[in-house]
């Protein structure tokens, strides 16, 4: 076991983990923000520079600072390690200038992405940077590419955290996700736009933190602060079922899996669970998914009909009966 | 004159070949070292010469080898970093096509050194000539039995392989490098873990510049402490310098190190002065990726003292009024040459190299080159002067590897140095883009 002191505040954490766990398992304000890192994709992380943090003492055994800032999300904890984030201005400043560069290339493009709302890049923006650009230039633009029938990529938003890359690689077998070129001109390539034919290549959409990835069965259908998050599961042979369905009145628009406070997926879903079964008949609700309170999509008008049985007219005998046993969760009011 | 320990022999005709550079005395560190020394008593010589990094940041070679992690049963790698691409750099390419079994020797006595059975030499692939060389070269030792199984009868069996790069600056950083060797694409790895601990293949590793090799075998030789004795502190031994630009004689020299700057630039057994009797402008003293210094701060320190051809003096007064040896690269730029132009020049270089990995890299670098292409052509602001400092800064420590620093720090050092050249630019647009124009003014020293 290391203790640590994270802004001020003392943790106990296990041998080798990074300082960002740490800081997670304090939880809160304090939490760097982690643009590429993802805790269930193996070898991510230290791309974005968005959690850099300044070490103050290294260890008990080496109290000397560590002469850069350091990305928290790969960085091994010691023993009387002390960190700084929120109380460093440097760090602050830095990471101000970190969600300038992710935006000069990135289109703004907001109020026409699916994305919006649930965007990792809206909120690091709205949290860490300033309102104002110095960029005058032209942006990087790419065409759309379909990769396969289901999915699009929108490479102008990407931002090149490489989680998708890291989930092609690590869910399907037989590499065929990757980078191609360098520097500014990188971009996400499908080795010759090869379809991810795969029963799990849905979740890259799920782990791209914008709206470079997108469900094209979903695409501009709705604005995401307009549909209910709801919880439910299925028997999949393929995977465990577990999603969230997206309610507009009705419909289910959208499935995707389900996901921690820190937008990381709890279990991948496969691609019949997330594309074809869009019928509330498909599937077993339990209620409405937790949203954090800040985010746009608790904020309207988040009301419990979605999940009434009485509303939702064809709901399957097993829902009814689950939601009498765990009856859902009031949020709002 | 100095000594030359490396190039010593290196315009005897026929020294690439295995004969011709055995009779020059080729080989004899092998010799010595399998025969009469232990591994680690040769890394003791090593850490005793003194000898640090060539390849730019003059690390102490003999203190990185100590740090190899050594657990049983584990293979080991010695892998020779023969990518050099700096802009200003090209002491590698000459020492590797003149003197292949110089560099082979090296890499069996530091394989040995370090207890390694496989080494590789990781060349950049523009120089496939080199390689070819190499090839042969190695052919050569492994029909002598210098290479191969039990090596000389003791027992110490050594694979040489030599790998061509796919021709990208980055693939120079060690990390990068042993992705690419590995097969695939070439973008540093976050550290920790070092090389030393996880490096190819997840194995302890140590990569090397090509000349930090080379003088393995002199130091083995003659031994570490007479090694030593050549330079000043802790600059020892002697450094190929390769010179470019504004010169009379420019070439690639090698220079006991502790050589004044001046003596460098206007003795006639170096580079013999300025061309065409211009006045010297400013100078990058070790690849483009190092400060650049106006003529007076490059001959002489912010205090006075004369500027020496060593890791110390050079950078004397830190990054506000000095710079770095760094590998080598020597650039003079006569009083004709438009500062702006070069810093821009350079950026688009770092611009094209960048891997596009980490964020602040991938998009300042780009943002550097766009906004210096502006002030170049006269389109740019007195806002835009700052801008691009303020960028550089924001860089500069930020990122996975040094590709971003390499990036910053000449274009903060140029503003640092020449902002009246830049605001020139602006406030002159039409007078600063006419072809062949020269900024009349001075540089600012600190």
């Amino acid at each position: 076991m290391a203790k640590i002191t994270f802004d001020g505040i003392e943790v106990e954490v296990p041998d080798g983990t990074t300082i960002l766990n740490a800081a997670r398992t304090i939880g809160g304000g304090i939490v760097p923000p982690a643009m590429c890192y993802y805790t269930p994709l193996k070898g991510s992380g230290g791309k974005c520079r968005a959690c850099l943090v300044r070490v103050a003492a290294g260890s008990t055994k080496d109290p000397r600072p560590m002469p850069k800032l350091v990305a928290s999300c790969i960085t091994p904890v010691q023993d009387g390690m002390v960190v700084e984030n929120t109380t460093s201005e440097q760090v602050l400043n830095v990471r101000k200038g970190i969600v300038e560069m992710l935006l000069i290339n990135h289109p703004l493009d907001c109020p026409v992405c699916d994305q919006a709302g649930e965007c990792d890049l809206q909120n690091f923006a709205f949290e860490h940077g300033v309102s104002t650009t110095r960029y005058e230039e032209e942006r990087r633009t790419f065409e759309k590419i379909d990769i396969g029938p289901l999915i699009q990529l929108h490479m102008t938003r990407c931002i090149l955290c490489y989680r998708c890359v890291y989930t092609a690689d690590q869910l399907t077998p037989g590499r065929v996700h990757g980078v191609l070129g360098r520097g500014d001109a990188s971009e996400i390539g499908t080795y010759i736009e090869n379809i991810i034919d795969n029963d799990f290549s849905g979740n890259v959409i799920d782990v791209c933190p914008v709206g470079a990835l997108t469900d094209k069965t979903w695409r501009f259908k709705q604005r995401v602060w307009f549909t209910k998050p709801v919880n439910a599961h299925r028997d999949c042979p393929k995977c465990t079922g577990n999603v969230v369905l997206w309610y507009k009145g009705k419909d289910v628009l959208r499935v995707t899996a389900r996901k921690n406070e820190y937008g990381e997926v709890k279990e991948w879903i496969c691609n019949e669970c997330r594309f074809e079964k869009k019928e509330t008949a498909d599937w077993t609700l339990e209620g409405p998914a937790a949203i954090d309170r800040s985010s746009v999509i608790s904020a309207n008008h988040y009301e419990l009909p979605v999940v009434n049985p009485q509303i939702i007219a064809d709901l399957p005998e097993s829902s009814v009966r689950d939601l009498e046993q765990n009856p859902p969760l009031k949020l709002g009011n | 004159m100095g000594r030359k320990l490396l190039t010593e022999h290196i315009n005897v005709e026929g020294i690439d070949t295995f004969e011709v550079y055995r009779k020059h005395g080729g080989y004899r560190s092998v010799e010595k070292a399998l025969k009469t020394m232990t591994p680690d008593e040769v890394v003791e010589e090593v850490k005793k010469s003194g000898l640090r990094g060539r390849g730019g940041a003059g690390f102490p070679t003999g203190l990185k080898w100590s740090f190899l992690a050594k657990p049983e049963g584990v293979p080991r790698y010695l892998v020779c970093n023969a990518d050099e691409s700096e802009p200003g750099t090209f002491k590698d390419r000459q020492l590797m096509s003149k003197l292949p079994h110089l560099l082979i020797e090296g890499m069996i006595t530091g394989s040995y050194a370090l207890g390694a059975r496989t080494s590789y030499i990781y060349i950049r692939g523009e120089l496939l000539y080199v390689l070819r060389i190499l090839e042969k070269a190695i052919a050569e030792a492994y029909a002598a039995g210098f290479l191969g199984e039990n090596i000389l009868g003791s027992g110490y069996s050594l694979d040489l392989h030599v790998h061509p790069g796919g021709g990208a600056y980055i693939c120079g950083e060690e990390t990068a490098l042993l992705e690419s060797l590995e097969g695939k694409r070439g973008n540093p790895r976050n550290k920790p873990p070092f090389p030393a601990v996880q490096g190819l293949y997840a194995r302890p590793t140590v990569v090397n510049n090509v000349e930090s090799i080379a003088a393995v075998p002199v130091i083995v030789n003659e031994g570490g402490d007479e090694y030593a004795k050549i330079g000043i502190g802790k600059s020892t031994g002697t450094k190929l310098i390769s010179a470019c630009g504004h010169l009379n004689k420019p070439g690639i020299y090698e220079i006991e190190l502790g050589v004044p700057v001046e003596e460098f630039i206007y003795s006639d057994e170096y580079c013999g002065g300025i061309w065409k009797g211009r006045e010297l402008k400013a100078v990058v003293a070790g690849g483009s990726s190092v400060p650049i210094l106006p003529t007076e701060l490059i001959l002489k320190t912010a205090t006075g003292e004369p500027r020496l051809m060593t890791y110390e003096s050079l950078s004397d007064g830190g990054f506000v009024t000095g710079t770095m040896l760094g590998s080598g690269g020597f650039i003079a730029m006569d009083e004709t040459t438009c500062i702006v132009r070069n810093t821009w020049n350079f950026s688009r270089f770092y611009h094209h190299e960048s891997c596009g990995q980490c964020s602040p890299c991938r998009e300042g670098t780009g943002w550097l080159e766009k906004v210096l292409h502006r002030l170049e052509h006269g389109h740019g602001s007195l806002h835009d002067i700052d801008l691009i400092v303020s960028v550089a800064k924001q860089i500069e420590g930020n990122t996975i590897c040094p590709l971003g620093e390499a990036a910053a720090w000449p274009v903060a050092a140029a503003v640092r140095h020449f902002r009246d050249e830049f605001e020139w630019h602006v406030k002159h647009p039409q007078e600063a883009t006419r072809y062949g124009a020269v900024y009349p003014g001075k540089a600012v020293l600190a």
